[in-house]
């Protein structure tokens, strides 16, 4: 924030890196290579709907849009709607295990739909799910506002993390893709969507 | 190319707000011009005083600017929380800070019933953001709406509000105490300075002229807490945006407010700067125009609260999504 915005009390509302995003595919192989955590082939975009109708038309035809494809191979399955208890909407795509290309173009396509809209400062954070062979559950969390990654790999039901797990894909995928290097800031997601 | 936005800015507070600083600064000219030609004037026998009024005052504002978060933590009797301790109050601090990209403030709980909300801190990395158990538990807060609080209490920290405002008070807390400072140099030095009669008029004159400029910039240092209210909830809005919830928020916390016993109001009545809502309520003039209580208050009222939001709602509601900044 600059000076005069400290001076006048302003905040300018934050708009989102989506650049960063694309570079999940090779992730994963690297992921898949190195630790043994394969993609679930489920992804999400998570936001912030802001009251009103402009969004709520904005949001159908994303949808419309990402369900156009269905019926082709590579397509994927129906998106799904969900509001999580903070009050933030998850957009959850499901696609088969190898094609993270295709889920990247679907998260990217909700973002890109609601950057045009206007309502770029929505966007709170994106998360595709891996698993591995002992089904250990880890996401990655990609942080809009600052265009980063970070692991997050929650154990057993409770509100536990597996921060060795979280510190050893960070190990790996360190060179790979852009990590959050402010710890403070892997914040966790508990129960979300397509986990 | 400037990124596509559906945030106008309110130009009207920006330039109320700059009128306000404006006249502040004013205020401080003339006073250092005033109190440098009295010396003139009189032979600097009274610089003594104001040297360690500027001291003492300025020393005071930038010890309550460092230490802000700790005094305000213990007069609230607040415990700072872990996120096992209260997870559902840090889930929704760690959403907003990265929705809203800043680093995340110390989250704390106080004991007190009344239910309310500050932060302070002088940067986002120094702050804390606290609430009260009567927030969290005895009020009939739906979680958007604690969410709203929230964001307003975060867009202080955003806008560095504890800083703004110190430095703006300096001056008051300056004159304040060469007030007191000349009162008692004057009772017990009145005698042995009553052969030089420069001297006898140099400490009235100052008294009188920190009087006036204590006063004017006290009433300019409250108008300007009401402004930084009003962009608080204004950016708080605009973040979750979700100006309805905070509007009911309000709404219910200003109820709870006046339930509250008079005696734990007026306990919690230092810390009101940096409260969500006022504890205190002034009394006084309900008639049209200015009364003492809106010229006092920390706080802008009920109404000119609800007023700018439903604005914001208004907005919000629009199709025209076009970006202002580019045209």
């Amino acid at each position: 924030m600059g000076f005069l915005d400290t001076l006048f009390g302003r905040t300018k509302p934050v708009q989102p890196k989506l650049d960063d995003l694309f570079g999940l595919p090779s992730a994963a192989i690297q992921l898949e290579a190195a630790a043994g955590f394969k993609p679930t082939g489920s992804g999400s975009v998570s936001f912030r709907a802001p009251e009103g109708k402009p969004f709520a038309d904005i949001q159908k035809e994303v949808l419309e849009l990402l369900d156009m494809d269905n019926d082709e191979p590579g397509g994927g399955l129906p998106v799904e709607v969900t509001k999580d208890s903070y009050g933030y909407t998850w957009l959850v795509s499901n696609h088969m295990s190898d094609e993270m290309d295709a889920l990247v173009t679907d998260l990217h396509a909700v973002n890109s739909a609601l950057v045009d809209g206007g309502f770029g400062p929505q966007l709170l954070c994106t998360l595709v799910a891996f698993r591995d062979e002992n089904n250990r559950r880890l996401s990655l969390v990609y942080l809009y506002k600052r265009g980063t990654f970070y692991p997050f790999a929650p154990l057993g039901g409770g509100n536990n993390r597996d921060n060795a797990l979280e510190l050893q894909v960070k190990g790996v995928l360190g060179d790979d893709l852009k990590f959050e290097q402010d710890l403070t800031r892997w914040f966790p997601v508990w129960g979300a969507p397509g986990l | 190319m400037a990124a596509r936005t559906r945030y106008a800015p309110d130009r009207g507070l920006t330039v109320r707000m700059t009128a306000t600083m404006f006249l502040l600064g004013l205020v401080f000219v003339a006073f250092v011009a005033l109190i440098i030609g009295i010396m003139t004037a009189a032979h600097a026998s009274g610089a003594s005083i104001i040297l360690v009024a500027v001291v003492f005052g300025g020393g005071s504002a930038f010890i309550s600017l460092f230490f802000s978060d700790k005094i305000a933590l213990a007069a609230a009797g607040a415990q700072v929380v872990t996120p096992q301790q209260a997870p559902e109050l840090h889930g929704i601090v760690d959403r907003l800070c990265a929705l809203a990209d800043m680093s995340k403030p110390r989250v704390a709980i106080s004991p007190a019933r009344m239910p309310n909300a500050f932060a302070t801190g002088r940067n986002s990395e120094h702050s804390v953001l606290c609430v009260t158990e009567g927030l969290l538990y005895h009020s009939d807060l739906t979680q958007e709406e604690l969410e709203g609080i929230l964001a307003h209490e975060l867009s202080h920290v955003a806008h560095k509000d504890v800083q703004v405002m110190t430095y703006a008070s300096l001056l008051a807390i300056v004159a304040g105490l060469l007030v007191r400072f000349a009162f008692y140099s004057e009772l017990f030095g009145g005698a042995r300075r009553s052969d030089n009669g420069q001297a006898a008029l140099l400490i009235p004159l100052i008294m009188l002229a920190s009087v006036v400029v204590y006063a004017i910039s006290f009433l300019l240092i409250r108008l300007l807490s009401r402004y930084r209210e009003l962009a608080a909830d204004r950016s708080g809005a605009l973040l979750t945006q979700n100006p309805s919830a905070l509007i009911s928020a309000l709404t219910k916390v200003s109820r709870g407010m006046n339930q509250i016993p008079t005696q734990d109001l007026r306990a919690a009545e230092p810390l009101n700067a940096f409260y969500f809502a006022p504890a205190m309520k002034l009394s006084g003039g309900r008639g049209r125009g200015v009364s003492l209580s809106t010229l006092f208050s920390t706080h802008p009222s009920l109404d000119k609260r609800i007023e700018q939001l439903s604005k914001i709602q208004r907005e919000l509601g629009q199709p025209g999504a076009e970006p202002r900044g580019l045209r």
